[in-house]
């Protein structure tokens, strides 16, 4: 057999729908082969983590070429809620967890889930103030302990 | 492709172990596929995980994912991972003789 992946450390940087999904499905996937998984939130990311924002997770319609909206279109009030439900209501069809409940799932993996120290400086937040999946809050030197002799993904 | 001897039976697996025809598979031969995965005793858990595998493969024509076992098969994901630590959906189906089942969640 050739070489194989037998750990990862994935961070986790912006706030948005399709910020923060790419990550939680490539942790869970990698738990699923049976990698040893680890997840770092940091910036807007923490959003994921966050008791009371990560319900609340919606897509960007401004500067989000992706979309293929007219430009003038994105601000509208009210389209991004609109694609944030439409996207929401995709993904539950295709069984693809909230973002809570995914959280609650990866934790069950057994994957290890941590906040970014300057971060939680950064915007005021204490540890209260995310889910109880969460493991602990750490520095970013801890953060490379933790990811020792495994790879990074920085998404 | 390559052949191994499965209690006492020769059978054609994938590069990576898994089964290239479930037909070929028996309940005999669970405990010597466990064991290769590192499970050395099969509790009850794992049994009833191991025949949720095979019917659901029966009737569906694939294996569920970690995701779908979690909410069927009566074992919570918490419980799958402390069963088969290697990867629950993965493990299982080798032992089940069944193909690795697809799935990105």
């Amino acid at each position: 057999m050739s070489a194989s992946i037998e750990k990862v450390s994935i961070v986790i940087s912006k706030g948005s729908i399709d910020g923060i999904y790419p990550g939680l499905i490539m942790a869970n996937g990698a738990r699923a082969e049976g990698i040893d998984a680890n997840l770092f939130f940091t910036f807007f990311g923490l959003d994921a983590i966050h008791k009371k924002r990560q319900r609340s997770i919606k897509i960007a319609t401004v500067g989000n070429p992706g979309l293929h909206l007219p430009t003038w279109l994105g601000g509208v009030p009210g389209i991004s809620a609109a694609m944030t439900k439409y996207m929401n209501t995709k993904m539950a069809k295709l069984d693809i967890p909230s973002v809570p409940a995914f959280v609650e799932m990866i934790s069950d993996t057994g994957a290890g889930l941590y906040g970014c120290q300057a971060s939680v400086d950064l915007f005021g937040f204490t540890k209260d103030d995310f889910v109880e999946q969460v493991d602990s809050i750490i520095t970013v030197g801890e953060f490379y302990d933790i990811s020792a002799g495994g790879q990074i993904i920085f998404t | 492709m390559a052949t191994k001897t499965v209690a006492g039976r020769s059978v054609e697996v994938t590069d990576e172990g898994f089964f290239e025809s479930p037909e070929s598979w028996t309940e005999a031969m669970v405990p010597e596929l466990a064991r290769e995965e590192g499970i050395d005793e099969l509790t009850e858990k794992h049994w009833m995980v191991i025949r949720f595998m095979r019917q659901e493969f029966q009737q569906k024509g694939s294996g569920p994912t970690v995701r779908a076992l979690g909410k069927t098969s009566g074992v919570s994901v918490k419980e799958l991972y402390q069963l088969f630590p290697k990867g629950p959906a993965k493990v299982a189906a080798k032992v089940a003789g069944i193909p690795k089942p697809r799935g990105c969640i």
